[in-house]
């Protein structure tokens, strides 16, 4: 992990963030780290650290949790995010070929970012849209009945 | 602080006038569904010309009829005539209703579900009697889609409270009992009585007790419990509330998915009406109990949907579960007793504190009472959220209120409880839904997912997909669960990938009952049901797979071959452009082929050649399936 680049993030949001939690204990930890992730966008090694040093608990604590749940990632987004449904009601219509187009399209694999931070590639266990599935979400619009072959002109939308 | 009777008092008033009200109302499905079909945009035009051309009207946005596939949905109430629920609503249509209907004498017949409320309109039957309705029996449910979800007033005048002011009265024993009678069983997924959990926790030594409503619903393919917060948050809150009470409980948390904004934002709406009308904080309505609640967010994995993971993720560790007992009835959060009861489950309690365990018991089995929601989806025609009488069969639920397969295709499984679950053959279909009969059948009920398989689904594949799910899902504390489940994939891998031999299906059962055996959580031990399952009743698509290295489904990719026929071939090149590794060539208006060696066995090919063609075909070992040809392209269509 490169702490270096990355030297230069402002603590002020983070200090924010714990003032809003006087006396953090463990129960806080995940709250913490999801308002972290909502002021930064990801979870920043250094603003973990900070936050390590300021509320007493220990960094290994803090890692082991950030790395437990899916949501919270340690690296920065792009900007957009793409979520592609991979639950049951989506995979026995065809679900599995949308996220291999998507994939194929952008030459990234699940959970990772384009490396012009262009799109964020994510899959998910189910949108709660069952009957539009397949379906796929790019930031908050919803793409429903989706085909392969619809997916390159959708994400051309996004630049 | 209005005292509740202040407020029961207003809240009708205000329901009463909403009913016959003088000017027109819209409301608008705008769940999550709603939102994801269209329904924002639709708003947003309707709200304009309400304001633009200054429409003496009122837009409301409910919650889900669970007519998920007529989406967005809305009902419109013009005064002096019934009202009447439209589905697939666009921007164009509901200025079309508004013009037409709410202000001209055309009802819309063409795009109306039926009436809402008594009354004649030329053309139009009754909403209940729509063919995904009629067989339905909505208790749970009863509220979503009708009242506004953000107006504690729509509840409160539809008996909301009623429930808790009851247990209140009868006092915590009592309302035990009743519970006891209605033989309400937790919908998490266990079906575990409800009424011998809280007695547990009641007997637990200490003072300080814990309720915890388990929002976190994980099953890949199941929103039951987003929809009944969204279009309904108070009845699970009263549920909360009837909870705390009868346990003695200070302190009530609702774990609810992050992915979940909406039904979030709803709870914290409501917990803070709540607080408003007095039902939380010190000495509810005088009554000497003190509660409050806290929302805690999930961040996002299946496993925190077991209890014990639950709770050591609301204590803000990794959520990974603990060996039981101690279970969490005797020692739970922070080391205290300590019930978790899932969204559903609560959201029964005011029923039946209202009406009666008898009255609820009304519906349901010997053994399964009451009413059951499930998420219908999968290749069924009609999706959406239903709510069923439990013991009704599968086939009623399917065809009856699903309206069976699309495309005349023929039904070939059931999935119910997600990967926990297992696969119901269609000849089965007579089976009950209860829970006695669903694990009988290898499956169980689970908390509500009912994914619909036809001819065209691949069981291998299926099997496949839960176990990368439930491998992928698996905590990794326990080695048989671990390590079980990564190689009872790798095995489905092998066969799907046609590398598989006779041996691997024995292999498969055996390490299927160890980690069914050895496991330390439901994860674990649930795992090998969709495996277990599909070789129980569909043995020989296994065999197929192995022994005649074809995947009679069409599904697993690395058994199909894909193909051009030369005499449907026109060459007009579009394959050629789609694929991805340019495996196929031809010259312009000639034949094309596809180079075996280079194929990827992607299937854009095949989708894209157009279908008055259809001259891309798909081999799987000895077998061979062509696409339905169209003579001519359909222009209406
Ligand atoms: C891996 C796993 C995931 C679970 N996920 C959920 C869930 O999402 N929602 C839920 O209510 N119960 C879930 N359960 C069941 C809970 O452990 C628990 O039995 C349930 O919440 C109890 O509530 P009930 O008695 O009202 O059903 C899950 C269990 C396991 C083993
Ligand atoms: S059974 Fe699986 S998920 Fe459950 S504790 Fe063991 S390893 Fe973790
Ligand atoms: S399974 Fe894809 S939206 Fe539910």
């Amino acid at each position: 992990m490169d702490f270096g680049k990355e030297g230069s993030l402002s603590i002020e949001p983070l200090d924010k963030i714990l003032a809003s939690v006087p006396n953090a204990g463990f129960g806080d930890l995940i709250p913490i780290l999801q308002k972290i992730q909502a002021a930064y966008g990801y979870l920043p090694p250094s603003v973990l650290m900070a936050a390590s040093s300021r509320t007493g608990i220990t960094a290994s604590r803090i890692y082991g949790v950030a790395t437990f749940y899916e949501q919270f990632h340690l690296e920065p987004h792009g900007r957009h995010t793409i979520k592609c449904c991979r639950g049951t009601a989506c995979h026995v219509r065809g679900g599995r070929n949308i996220i291999r187009a998507i994939s194929r399209t952008l030459g990234v694999e699940e959970s990772e970012t384009t490396e012009d931070m262009r799109f964020t590639f994510e899959t998910v266990a189910c949108l709660g849209t069952c009957f539009l599935a397949p379906v796929m979400m790019v930031n908050n619009d919803y793409y429903g009945h989706m085909t392969s072959n619809k997916v390159k002109d959708i994400l051309e939308r996004y630049s | 602080m209005t005292s509740l009777q202040e407020a029961f008092t207003k809240a009708r008033i205000q329901w009463d006038k909403l009913q016959d009200s003088k000017v027109p109302i819209f409301f608008v499905g705008a769940a999550t569904c709603g939102r994801a079909a269209g329904a924002s945009e639709m708003l947003e035009r309707l709200r304009g010309y309400i304001k633009a051309k200054s429409v003496d009207a009122l837009v409301i946005e409910v919650g889900c009829l669970g007519l998920c596939y007529l989406e967005p949905l809305v009902i419109v109430h013009k005064p002096g005539a019934p009202r009447v629920c439209y589905g697939n609503v666009g921007p164009d249509e509901i200025i079309a209703i508004l013009e037409n209907h709410v202000l001209g004498n055309d009802p819309c017949a063409q795009w109306a579900l039926g009436k809402v409320t008594a009354g004649e309109l030329e053309g139009i039957g009754d909403f209940n009697e729509h063919p995904m309705l009629r067989r339905q029996v909505r208790r749970i449910l009863r509220n979503c889609g009708l009242i506004d979800p953000e107006n504690s007033y729509h509840y409160l005048a539809r008996d909301g409270y009623r429930g808790f002011l009851k247990a209140l009265e009868i006092g915590p024993g009592k309302t035990l009992e009743e519970v006891k009678a209605s033989g309400l069983r937790g919908r998490g997924g266990a079906g575990f009585p409800t009424w011998r959990k809280w007695q547990f926790c009641r007997n637990a030594p200490g003072e300080t007790k814990y309720l915890i409503c388990n929002a976190d619903e994980g099953d890949p393919g199941a929103f039951m419990n987003r929809s009944l917060i969204e279009g309904d948050p108070h009845a699970v809150l009263e549920g909360v509330l009837i909870a705390g009470f009868t346990l003695g409980a200070s302190q009530g948390y609702i774990y609810c998915r992050a992915e979940y904004p909406l039904a979030i934002h709803r709870l914290e709406l409501a917990i803070g009406q709540m607080r408003e009308l007095g039902l939380l904080g010190e000495n509810i309505q005088a009554s000497g109990f003190s509660f409050d609640l806290t929302i805690k967010k999930g961040a996002g994995a299946f496993v925190c949907g077991e209890e014990t993971a639950l709770i050591a993720s609301i204590e803000g560790g990794r959520g990974m579960p603990r060996p039981r007992p101690p279970f969490p009835a005797e020692s739970g959060l922070w080391g205290k007793p300590t019930v978790i009861q899932n969204v559903e489950s609560l959201g029964n309690l005011p029923l039946i504190l209202n009406n009666g365990a008898k009255w609820y018991a009304q519906y349901g089995s010997e053994s399964s009472k009451g009413t059951k929601t499930f998420a219908l989806a999968g290749k069924v025609e009609r999706t959406g959220l239903v709510e069923v009488p439990l013991g009704i069969t599968l086939k009623d639920v399917i065809y009856d209120i699903g309206g069976g397969i699309p495309s005349d295709k023929v039904l070939k499984a059931v999935q119910t409880g997600g990967p926990s679950g297992g696969c119901i053959p269609a000849e089965k279909m007579d089976l009950t839904v209860d829970y006695e009969s669903l694990t009988e059948a290898g499956s169980i009920m689970g908390s509500g997912g009912m994914i619909v398989l036809d001819e065209d689904n691949c069981m291998v594949d299926i099997a496949k997909y839960f176990l990368s799910f439930t491998q992928e899902e698996s905590c990794g504390k326990c080695p048989p669960c671990r390590v079980g489940t990564r190689a009872m994939l790798s095995i489905l891998e092998r066969i799907s990938a046609g590398e598989g031999e006779m041996a691997d299906l024995d292999k498969l059962e055996t390490i299927a009952q160890t980690v069914k055996d050895g496991s330390l959580c439901g994860l674990g031990q649930t795992a090998p049901n969709p495996v277990l399952t599909t070789l129980r009743y569909f043995r020989k698509e296994y065999e197929d797979h192995i022994e005649k290295c074809r995947c009679p489904a069409f599904v697993c990719s690395q058994m199909i071959s894909y193909h051009i026929d030369r005499d449907r071939c026109t060459g007009c090149g579009a394959c050629a452009r789609i694929c991805p590794v340019k495996a196929i060539s031809g010259e312009a208006k000639k034949p094309h082929v596809i180079d075996q060696h280079v194929c990827i066995h992607c299937g854009a090919c095949l989708s894209t050649c157009p279908d008055v063609y259809a001259a891309v075909y798909r081999r799987s070992g000895e077998l061979t399936r062509y696409e339905a040809r169209r003579e001519k392209r359909d222009k209406t269509n």
